[in-house]
C-alpha cells in the first residue's frame, strides 16, 4: 500500500502547510513517509513542489519518480499542469480553479482549463469562491486538501481533520474551526463532482 | 520517540542529544534550518547550548574552533559555497587538530536550486585531511552524528558532514536515541602548542594529520556506514554514495536478479570494500549525487583497468543533480513513459515579492544611471539579485558574497567611473565591510548601495547582525559623512531618491547610500 503525492503552487500560497497535515495525518496513522519540500529563492512567487510519498513499506527515494505519482493536489491550475510527467496513467489531479497571474504572458485560464480536462481523472474546484463565501479567505489550501482527501484512501479524512487541529492549534480555536469548515466544504464538493460523474 | 523532522533538524537535534555546546552558522540554503532549529528548540534552550547567528561561515567555524579547544563540542552548519569563506579556518584546523568534537556540516546543491556553483564538499575533506559522512536518508544522518563526534574526539580530528538539498529539505520520521550525552566540561588541551601554527609546529602537527588520516579509515564508527550487498548478477556492480544509494534501490529493490551493490556514506574507507565488487563483477556503475568524485579515483589517471560507468563517460550526465529516472536510465532501465508537460505551461521565475522595498531601490538606481549606459552595477548574493531579471534588468553581476564592492572598484581602476555597487545589509556585514574599508583607502570613485531591508531575507528572515549598526559601521570605516546618505525606498519618494542617487553616482569618491526600509515578509511575520 503506497500512496505517491505531488504538491504544487507557487510559493506563499500554502503549499507546505498542507504537505504538512497530510505528513502528520500519515504519521499518526502508522505510516512511513518522506516529504522533500522546496525552501529557498523559489519560495519567493516561483513555482513550488512538494513530493510526499506514504507507505507501509521502506520508502527509498526522496522524490517521486516520473510516471508513478497517484495524485496531484495543485492550489494553481497552470501549477498543476507542470507535475503532468510525474502522474502515473491512473492518476488523478485535483486543483484549485482559480489562477495566480504574478507573471507576464501567463496563458488564458480557459486553454488551462481544457487542458486538465484532457486528463481522465481530474477534479477542479473553485477554491478562492469556496473559501471566501465560509469567510475564510486564506484557507483556499485547505478547500482543495479536502477535495483531495476522498482520493487519499492510506489516510481517513478524519485523521487529516485532526491534523488540522493539531497544525493550526497554537493559532485559536476560530483559525481551527474555519480550516474544519474549508477541508469539509472542499470534500463535499469533490464528492458532488464523483456522484455527478458517476 | 519518533518525530517528523527534515534532515537539517534531525541533525540539529542529534547534536543537541550528543550534548553539543556550541552551534555556529551564517544562513544559506539549502543549510539554513540547522540553526533555526537549535534558535527555536527549547530543549537547546533548557541546556544553555550556546546558539547564535554569526557574521560569516569563516567567524562561525573560528568560533566552534574556540568551543572545541576549550574541550566541548561543537557543531558548524553552512552552505557549499559557504566553506570556501571559511576555507581558511577549515584547511587549518585539520592541521591543529581539535580537542572537544567539531563536526563542519555542509549542504551542497547540486542543480544549483539556489547557488552559484554545485562544488562538490567532499572535495575540501578530501583536501583538509579529514573523515567525510555523507547520509544516505535523515534517520542515517541523525545516527551518525554520535559516531562523528566520538570519532573526531579519538583522533583529534575535525569531522565534515556533507548533505545535499534533496536530503536537507526532506522530511522523515526520526527515532531518537535513548541515552543521550552530557555536555563537557572545560578542559584544554593537553599539549600546550596543539592550537600554535608556527611553521615548525605545523610540520609537526601535519605529520600527525597525514597518519591519523590513514588510521582512521579503518575505524568501525566510519566503516559502518559503508556496506556491502551481495547479488545474483555477475556482470555489473554498482557502487552508490549518499542519496544516490536511495535511487538506485528505488529502481532495482523489487527485481529479483539484483546486482552487488557497494554503498559508500563514509570516507576514507579501506581498499578491501572496493576490491570485493570488482573481484565479483567484471564492469562496474558509480553513481554520485555530486562531482564524480569517488569514480575519478577509481578510474585514476591512466583509466586502463576495469570497466567503470558513471558520470565521466556519459552514462550518468556529467552535471546536475540524479534523480530516480536518471539513475533508471545508466542502469539501462526502461523507465515508463510519461507524458510531457503541456505546451501551454509557462516558467515561473521566483520575483520581488509586492511592495519590495529592494523595487523602489532599483526603480529610483535605474533612472539616475540612465544618463550612463549599462553594465556598471555590480550586485550582490540575496533577494536583490532579482534585479537581474525583466522589466528591471538593473544589474551586471552576481559572483559571491561581497564582490559588489570589489568589483566596482576594480572596474573604476580600469576607468569605468562611475561603477555602482549593490549589496543587502546581511552581506555587507558578512563580506562587504573589508571592500568598503579598501575603496575609503584607496579613495575609488565608487558609489555603494546598502538596500537595507534589515534580515537575511532570502533564507527566510534571520537576524541581520548590521541592524541599527548600519550608519556607524560605514563611518567608523571612513566614508565621509556628507557622502553617506540615508534614502526611503518608496515610490512617494521616488523623485527624491534619483535626485539623492544622481548626486553622489556623480561625486568623484566613496559614496554609500544605505536605502532602508524593512523586508515586507519580516514586517508581516513579526505583525503575526
Amino acid at each position: 500500500m503506497k500512496k505517491d503525492i505531488i504538491l504544487s503552487g507557487v510559493g506563499g500560497q500554502g503549499i507546505l502547510t498542507i504537505t504538512s497535515v497530510i505528513g502528520l495525518a500519515a504519521m499518526k496513522s502508522g505510516l512511513r513517509l518522506k516529504q522533500s519540500e522546496v525552501h529557498g529563492m523559489s519560495q519567493r512567487g516561483g513555482d513550488v513542489q512538494s513530493h510526499l510519498r506514504i507507505s507501509d513499506g521502506t520508502i527509498f527515494s526522496d522524490l517521486i519518480p516520473m510516471g508513478e505519482c497517484d495524485i496531484i493536489i495543485s492550489v494553481e491550475p497552470m501549477e498543476a499542469l507542470r507535475y503532468i510527467p510525474w502522474l502515473s496513467k491512473n492518476g488523478w489531479v485535483i486543483t484549485n480553479a482559480v489562477p495566480f497571474e504574478n507573471i507576464s504572458g501567463y496563458p488564458p485560464i480557459s486553454d488551462i482549463i481544457s487542458e486538465l480536462e484532457k486528463i481522465d481523472n481530474h477534479i477542479i474546484i473553485d477554491a478562492g469562491e469556496v473559501a471566501s463565501r465560509i469567510n475564510s479567505p486564506l484557507s483556499g489550501n485547505i478547500v482543495v486538501l479536502g477535495a483531495a482527501s476522498p482520493y487519499l484512501e492510506v489516510v481517513s479524512s478524519s485523521s487529516l481533520e485532526d491534523a488540522i487541529r493539531l497544525f493550526f492549534s497554537t493559532k485559536g480555536e476560530d483559525i481551527v474551526e474555519k480550516n474544519i469548515l474549508a477541508f469539509n466544504e472542499g470534500k463535499r464538493i469533490s464528492e458532488a463532482i464523483i456522484r455527478s460523474k458517476k | 520517540m519518533n518525530k517528523l523532522l527534515l534532515c537539517n533538524e534531525a541533525v540539529a537535534q542529534a547534536a543537541i542529544d550528543a550534548g553539543v555546546s556550541g552551534m555556529y552558522a551564517y544562513p544559506g540554503t539549502p543549510s539554513t534550518e540547522i540553526m533555526e532549529y537549535f534558535i527555536s528548540s527549547e530543549e537547546a534552550a533548557k541546556k544553555n547550548i550556546h546558539r547564535q547567528w554569526s557574521s560569516n561561515e569563516k567567524t562561525a567555524v573560528e568560533a566552534a574552533i574556540g568551543m572545541s579547544y576549550a574541550g566541548k563540542r561543537a557543531m558548524v552548519a553552512m552552505k557549499h559555497v559557504g566553506l570556501n569563506v571559511a576555507a581558511d579556518a577549515f584547511m587549518n584546523v585539520a592541521v591543529t587538530g581539535v580537542n572537544g568534537g567539531l563536526i563542519v556540516v555542509v549542504a551542497d546543491d547540486p542543480s544549483m536550486h539556489s547557488s552559484q556553483n554545485e562544488q562538490d564538499s567532499r572535495f575540501y575533506a578530501r583536501f583538509a585531511n579529514i573523515p567525510c559522512y555523507e547520509p544516505s536518508n535523515q534517520q542515517e544522518a541523525y545516527d551518525m552524528v554520535f559516531d562523528a563526534f566520538r570519532l573526531s574526539e579519538k583522533y583529534r580530528l575535525p569531522v565534515l558532514m556533507r548533505l545535499v538539498t534533496r536530503l536537507a529539505h526532506s522530511r522523515a520520521p526520526i527515532k531518537f536515541k535513548t541515552d543521550k550525552n552530557h555536555q563537557k566540561n572545560i578542559t584544554l588541551p593537553d599539549d600546550p602548542m596543539q592550537y600554535i601554527l608556527l611553521p615548525a609546529n605545523a610540520r609537526k602537527r601535519n605529520k600527525i594529520l597525514i597518519e591519523n588520516y590513514e588510521m582512521v579509515r579503518f575505524d568501525n564508527r566510519l566503516s559502518k556506514f559503508n556496506s556491502f550487498e551481495d547479488g545474483k548478477e555477475r556482470r555489473m556492480g554498482v557502487i552508490a554514495t549518499g542519496v544516490a544509494y536511495n535511487y538506485l534501490k528505488e529502481n532495482i529493490s523489487s527485481s529479483e536478479n539484483s546486482c552487488p551493490i557497494l554503498k559508500i556514506s563514509a570516507y576514507p574507507f579501506p581498499k578491501d570494500i572496493v576490491l570485493g565488487i570488482f573481484s565479483r563483477c567484471e564492469e562496474v556503475i558509480v553513481l554520485e549525487d555530486g562531482y564524480p568524485f569517488l569514480e575519478e579515483s577509481l578510474r585514476g589517471l591512466l583509466d586502463n583497468g576495469r570497466k567503470i560507468y558513471g558520470r565521466m563517460d556519459g552514462t550518468v550526465p556529467r552535471d546536475g543533480e540524479l534523480n530516480p529516472n536518471i539513475v533508471a536510465r545508466a542502469l539501462g532501465i526502461s523507465s515508463n513513459n510519461y507524458t510531457p508537460v503541456p505546451s501551454v505551461v509557462k516558467p515561473r521565475p521566483p520575483q520581488f515579492c509586492k511592495g519590495c522595498s529592494h523595487i523602489d531601490m532599483y526603480l529610483a538606481l535605474n533612472e539616475a544611471m540612465r544618463q550612463y549606459g549599462n553594465g556598471r552595477v555590480f550586485a550582490d548574493i540575496g533577494c536583490y539579485t532579482l534585479g537581474a531579471l525583466p522589466p528591471y534588468k538593473s544589474i551586471s553581476s552576481t559572483v559571491d558574497m561581497g564582490a559588489s564592492i570589489t568589483m566596482a572598484i576594480g572596474a573604476a581602476d580600469a576607468g569605468l567611473v562611475p561603477s555602482v555597487a549593490v549589496i543587502g545589509d546581511s552581506t555587507f556585514t558578512h563580506s562587504g565591510m573589508t571592500g568598503l574599508l579598501d575603496a575609503v583607502i584607496k579613495k575609488s570613485p565608487i558609489t555603494v548601495i546598502i538596500s537595507d531591508n534589515s534580515t537575511t531575507a532570502m533564507t527566510g528572515g534571520q537576524k541581520s547582525q548590521a541592524t541599527g549598526m548600519l550608519d556607524k559601521i560605514c563611518l567608523g570605516l571612513g566614508v565621509e559623512p556628507e557622502h553617506m546618505r540615508v534614502i526611503a525606498p518608496l515610490p512617494k519618494h521616488h523623485e527624491e531618491n534619483v535626485g539623492i542617487l544622481r548626486e553622489e553616482i556623480a561625486y568623484n569618491g566613496v559614496s554609500v547610500i544605505i536605502s532602508r526600509r524593512e523586508c515586507i515578509q519580516t514586517a508581516k511575520r513579526k505583525r503575526r
